[in-house]
């Protein structure tokens, strides 16, 4: 399914302005609590605004549709990113952002797939939702059906044992409808990722493993969407796209910076940086 | 369905094999133990319905986490630390907190391992399962049992963790025996102490009443086959009845049956107990003859257990 056509600058300046609106209210809901996963969360906004708005079949006035594209996030401590899109997506009222993580909220720091609609698999442990995805696709898979599992990864993420069991699985078993991105923003909790136990070369860890891969420009749009389109059509392996990204893209006050992992933001600091946005 | 005589894991399958006839979506997870569990006739009848992810028991969960998720029904495998503690965080989120229904069997459990050795026993599995919410616990004691069971099993929607033995068991159960998941299940009627047991030592539990009786000793012996939810008015009614209360499992005693029934009775009906198991120690390779009689568990360890709690029920209720 691709809901946008084929006229390449509209396409490309909707999506743009999908991944800012994203991140504008990623932000704004960060800010109304004042603290939150800034980094990892702005770091993705591209990737959604290709997925959500372009990409995945999915249809928000029927969220449960059987035969629907899954995401999963496996880096669970992006959910305000996805909380965002879904909004937009139309699943639940925008006014809802405003109730991250606050007493008996749908939209807790990871996400959730019993609180929020739209959500459809349960992260927060790092490395398991990647496992979960991969048993999705082999469900699909055993089923015949041709719906795709779309799963993020964070590089960080990638350091966990249990990313190299189901990478491993998937490979095996061919899951060419299983399309995976990490989000390479170079940046971990402590640190710097290559400082701290380096994952590279993740393109050629990721062949050795028999996927198909791509390694894009993880801010670009079009890139973004060439390369699902691409996965989409690759048979007999299932995909990685990894995205070369900037931890906190979009907040110009900590953008790269291994601190903006989480953090306290304030409303003044939110709103300066969608200011500095393109 | 021949039920006696068979090794439980041979039950098991054909257990499986059945239900996968009725239930398109059952399907079975294994981490590269399918040898153990003996099930490849299962693979034979349906070769798509088996995943195996080969050694990695993370991923065995988590994918079986993914398949519950698009409506199939997996029953995963490994030995019972493998599939328990060496797992407990994807258990805990990807199936449990995700609310997601996946069917966990943990073989040998226990000091059943036997020559496997320690590393290999799991004598805190029913602790570390029974601390996550919704987690259901059931461990079968015959053939009898697990046939009567695995439907209740397929039919609950959420968590559950088989404790199952692998291989010979003792039939204690005749083929008319009614089980509930959840419900204990009476098997001799006492009066002067209740002996609570599950798995392989329901069947020294029943050789103790024998023996007690001997001394003038009249035992009650209840299975307690679900460990969660524990049926708190069995319980109850029988330490009402009795007023001396004797658990018997193959597990520490810290945190599995022994503590379970600890908790019912101190909230409701504080009763003299004594708790048969092992008593906080790694377990170490061995025979099952040898590991029952060195750990403490064997039906003459039960009768030691019962005129202990015995003596202090004439202290304490004394004014009764």
């Amino acid at each position: 399914m691709q809901i946008l056509g084929d006229n390449t600058m509209d396409t490309k300046s909707y999506l743009e302005a999908q991944a800012k609106e994203i991140r504008i209210r990623t932000l704004k809901c960060i800010a109304t609590l004042g603290v939150g996963h800034v980094g990892g969360s702005l770091s993705i906004a591209d990737i959604l605004a290709v997925l959500y708005f372009d990409q995945m079949n999915i249809d928000p006035k029927n969220p449960k549709m059987p035969d629907r594209d899954r995401f999963v996030l496996s880096k669970g401590h992006g959910g305000p990113a996805v909380y965002a899109s879904l909004a937009m997506k139309g699943y639940f009222p925008l006014e809802l952002l405003e109730t991250l993580n606050t007493p008996n909220t749908n939209l807790p720091s990871h996400t959730d797939g019993n609180r929020t609609i739209g959500v459809d698999m349960t992260t927060g442990s790092l490395g398991q939702g990647f496992s979960a995805s991969v048993g999705m696709a082999i469900a699909n898979q055993l089923d015949h059906t041709s719906n795709y599992v779309y799963v993020i990864i964070g590089d960080g993420e990638s350091q966990e044992g249990q990313i190299w069991e189901a990478s491993m699985f998937a490979g095996n078993r061919k899951l060419d409808h299983l399309i995976a991105f990490t989000d390479r923003n170079l940046m971990q909790i402590d640190g710097e990722v290559k400082g701290i136990n380096d994952v590279s070369p993740l393109d050629k860890k990721w062949e050795a493993f028999n996927w198909h891969v791509q390694v894009i420009d993880g801010h670009d749009v079009m890139a973004i969407r060439s390369a699902i389109i691409e996965a989409k059509k690759t048979t007999g392996k299932p995909s990685m796209i990894i995205c070369n990204t900037i931890k906190a893209k979009g907040a110009n006050f900590c953008e790269g910076l291994a601190t903006s992992h989480n953090m306290n933001l304030t409303m003044e600091m939110a709103l300066k940086a969608i200011e500095g946005m393109n | 369905m021949e039920l006696r005589n068979r090794q439980l894991r041979d039950i098991y399958v054909d257990l499986l094999i059945h239900y996968a006839e009725i239930y398109p979506e059952l399907v079975i997870v294994e981490a590269d133990l399918m040898r153990a569990l003996r099930s490849f006739p299962f693979a034979e009848k349906f070769p798509d319905r088996v995943i195996n992810v080969g050694v990695a028991e993370a991923n065995m969960i988590g994918v079986a986490a993914g398949l519950s998720n698009m409506g199939k029904l997996p029953f995963t495998h490994s030995f019972t630390p493998f599939a328990t503690r060496r797992v407990y965080d994807q258990v805990f989120l990807s199936v449990a907190y995700a609310k997601l229904n996946v069917k966990m069997v943990g073989s040998d459990p226990g000091i059943m391992a036997q020559l496997n050795g320690g590393t290999h026993m799991s004598l805190e599995d029913m602790g570390i399962m029974r601390n996550i919410p919704t987690m259901t616990i059931f461990e079968p004691v015959d053939g009898v049992q697990l046939a009567a069971m695995l439907p209740q099993i397929i039919k609950h929607y959420g968590p559950v963790y088989i404790r199952l033995l692998r291989t010979e068991f003792d039939s204690i159960f005749a083929d008319d025996q009614v089980f509930e998941l959840g419900k204990a299940t009476p098997i001799i009627e006492g009066n002067d102490v209740s002996i609570f047991a599950t798995g392989i030592m329901v069947k020294e539990a029943i050789d103790a009443q024998k023996l007690l009786l001997e001394k003038g000793i009249s035992a009650s012996v209840i299975n307690i086959h679900t460990l969660k939810p524990i049926d708190v008015e069995a319980i109850v009614k029988e330490a009402m009845k009795t007023k001396a209360v004797v658990t018997a499992e193959n597990h520490n005693i810290i945190n599995g049956l022994g503590s379970a029934v600890a908790e019912v009775l101190a909230e409701n009906c504080p009763t003299v107990m004594e708790r048969v198991g092992v008593k906080d120690h790694f377990a170490e390779v061995g025979t099952k003859d040898f590991l029952m009689e060195k750990f403490g568990l064997k039906a003459h360890h039960i009768v030691d257990a019962v005129e202990k709690v015995l003596k202090r029920k004439s202290t304490f209720c004394k004014g009764d």
